[in-house]
């Protein structure tokens, strides 16, 4: 089987991305950031509320902690929806105690079917992000262009209408984007989202939209249900993140972000919520740390642009 | 090799035990060498109908994005721990990034690098390609990597682990010297070549940095702890049979940049550092030494 002669053309190659949805740049010879109160690393919580239909529909694709057995997958449809129930409160309760605010990515389907855990979350003075409508409802290029704008028109519509709230940030399922996607949430009025993950500071695409970058790496899901590490684990993992960034933050006097993504039916466990007490704890302590919404952070950093 | 034949034939077989032995340099044991992954992921490539580049249609956003992380943040972030520690860096290299990034590539050879091919782009494979297209990105290869460092390109990694039956025979045509792709051994090894010369150096897959994260699951700790051990057997072995070993570190800042892993590392190279039995080289120095005690 041989490749046809455009395989070894590349008509992109040149200075700068294959791409024209941002512009290059490395992080240490960016203008310098501070944080609020001369802090160094920005610590943001994101909390992921999912309401998964026990009815996947794989258009386009199935949203990763989605069913997996036939239907009807009990197991997996309680066991997700146990963090909506009870894990995420067991959080709620973690960051009042540590007084730490955080930001929580919504499926619209969940402001509407659990108003007292929105009330509760915005009366602790938490942020609430945009997180598409629910599980089913995932996004790639494969996606028709009237489909992706309904579904991104209904989850801020939908998520205003049961929340109150008008979110300026967004989290698409599995950070999964189309070509459009960007133009879209702009469109939208979104001022930032939170899907690319190539950087630890945020930065802004070509359409003026910015990206607060919400690292998978770093991720319970990721360490703990992925890669199978204890709950203890994924501490001392934030732990020597938070050391790394605030050195190399004091080392080039500028500032770093560190993105905590955590999701109710992973951490929220009982035997897993106390790793995260004590991360809290230990990291609200530290003179270099500024716990912040994604909102806040988009908005100091805007501010020194 | 021999197309479709049972037995590629790539080499010899020489049982680790009696070998005739190759000595380092100072009285050195092992051999390390760190082979940091400098890449290009393209976001929109083409497919080739036996390997598709990404897992989602494009963009793939998370796909793409995470290995972008090493040219926005973590390439320095790892280059730095390696120089303050005292080991060059012999690069696997997407030969595109000194198109795309040359900042990222121009780094790298202040730093005193070493450079070889790790293909166009990681996005480009090698299946199916005909001779005259696998000779045009060998071509290429040497002259944009002369082009961007002043370097003639000695070594060659195939791009994304990708090869043709006649990769091998090309590199040795082509006056390459060594080769990255053969997992075999954990010391330099001859490969069998139509015509010419051509060197395995040891590479490695079990402590490369992708199979310690993406595949085995460990934490920077538990992938530290793994170059310790393995750095430790090889200089045992090297010194209690006389002939010197060699250890390969394969990383990719995107992976062993992250601010959790970081620390860690900068902890394991510090250990092998100041063990005193490591001699701290770039390939082509151990092929060379190697090849000149033949």
């Amino acid at each position: 089987m041989t490749l046809p002669a455009e395989y070894t053309i590349y008509p992109k190659r040149a200075e700068g991305y294959d791409h024209d949805l941002y512009e290059w740049s490395n992080i240490h010879e960016r203008k310098p950031v501070r944080w609020p109160h001369d802090t160094s690393v920005a610590v943001w919580l994101c909390v992921s509320l999912e309401w998964f239909p026990i009815t996947p529909e794989d258009k386009p694709f199935r949203a990763p902690g989605h069913m997996v057995m036939p239907y009807p997958d009990f197991r997996h449809y309680t066991v997700r929806d146990y963090g909506n129930r009870v894990g995420v409160w067991r959080m709620l309760d973690a960051f009042q105690a540590a007084g730490v605010k955080a930001s929580f990515a919504t499926n619209a389907a969940i402001a509407e079917r659990y108003p007292e855990l929105i009330e509760a979350v915005l009366a602790d003075g938490h942020e609430i992000i945009a997180h598409s409508t629910d599980m089913n409802a995932t996004i790639t290029s494969e996606l028709p262009e009237g489909a992706e704008r309904k579904l991104i028109a209904d989850s801020l519509s939908r998520l205003e209408a049961a929340a109150g709230v008008k979110p300026s940030g967004w989290l698409s399922i599995a950070r999964s984007q189309s070509w459009r996607t960007l133009d879209l949430l702009k469109e939208h009025g979104l001022e930032y989202c939170c899907d690319w993950v190539n950087d630890e500071l945020p930065f802004s695409f070509t359409n003026g939209l910015t990206n607060l970058p919400l690292n998978t790496e770093l991720s319970d899901r990721m360490i703990v249900a992925t890669q199978q590490h204890s709950a203890e684990g994924w501490a001392q993992m934030m732990r020597d993140s938070f050391d790394w960034l605030e050195g190399e933050a004091a080392a080039q006097n500028s500032a770093r972000v560190l993105p905590l993504h955590l999701t109710p039916y992973i951490m929220g466990l009982p035997y897993r919520i106390g790793a995260l007490e004590e991360v809290l704890s230990d990291l609200s302590g530290r003179d270099a740390s500024w716990f912040a919404t994604g909102g806040d952070i988009v908005k100091s950093w805007k501010g020194q642009q | 090799m021999q197309e479709n034949a049972k037995d590629p034939e790539l080499y010899e077989y020489h049982p680790y035990r009696g070998r005739p032995k190759v000595a380092w340099p100072e009285g050195k044991t092992c051999a390390v060498w760190v082979a940091p992954n400098l890449e290009y992921y393209e976001i929109d490539p083409p497919t080739n109908p036996q390997r598709k580049p990404w897992a989602k249609p494009h963009p793939d956003v998370v796909g793409y994005s995470y290995r972008d992380h090493s040219n926005r943040v973590s390439h320095w972030r790892m280059a730095e721990v390696m120089s303050k520690h005292g080991f060059p860096g012999s690069v696997s290299l997407s030969v595109a990034l000194c198109d795309h990034h040359p900042e990222v590539v121009k780094d790298g050879a202040d730093r005193g690098w070493e450079f070889f091919s790790h293909g166009i782009y990681n996005t480009r494979y090698s299946y199916g390609l005909d001779e005259a297209q696998e000779r045009h990105i060998i071509e290429d290869s040497i002259a944009t990597v002369e082009r961007a460092t002043g370097q003639r390109i000695r070594g060659w990694l195939a791009p994304a682990l990708s090869h043709t039956p006649r990769t091998l025979d090309l590199l040795a045509e082509y006056d390459f010297t060594y080769t990255c792709d053969l997992y075999h051994d954990d010391q330099v090894q001859e490969v069998n070549v139509a015509k010419g010369q051509l060197a395995s150096i040891p590479y490695s897959l079990e402590v490369n940095d992708h199979y310690g994260f993406n595949v085995y699951g460990m934490s920077g700790r538990e992938y530290a702890d793994a170059l310790i051990k393995q750095y430790e057997r090889l200089a045992d072995e090297g010194e209690r049979t006389g002939s010197g070993t060699v250890m390969c570190i394969p990383l990719h800042a995107y992976l062993i940049g992250q601010p959790h892993r970081i620390g860690p590392f900068e902890e394991a190279l510090r250990h092998i550092a100041a063990d005193g039995r490591a001699w701290k080289a770039r390939a082509g120095e151990i092929i060379d030494i190697w090849r000149a005690q033949r």
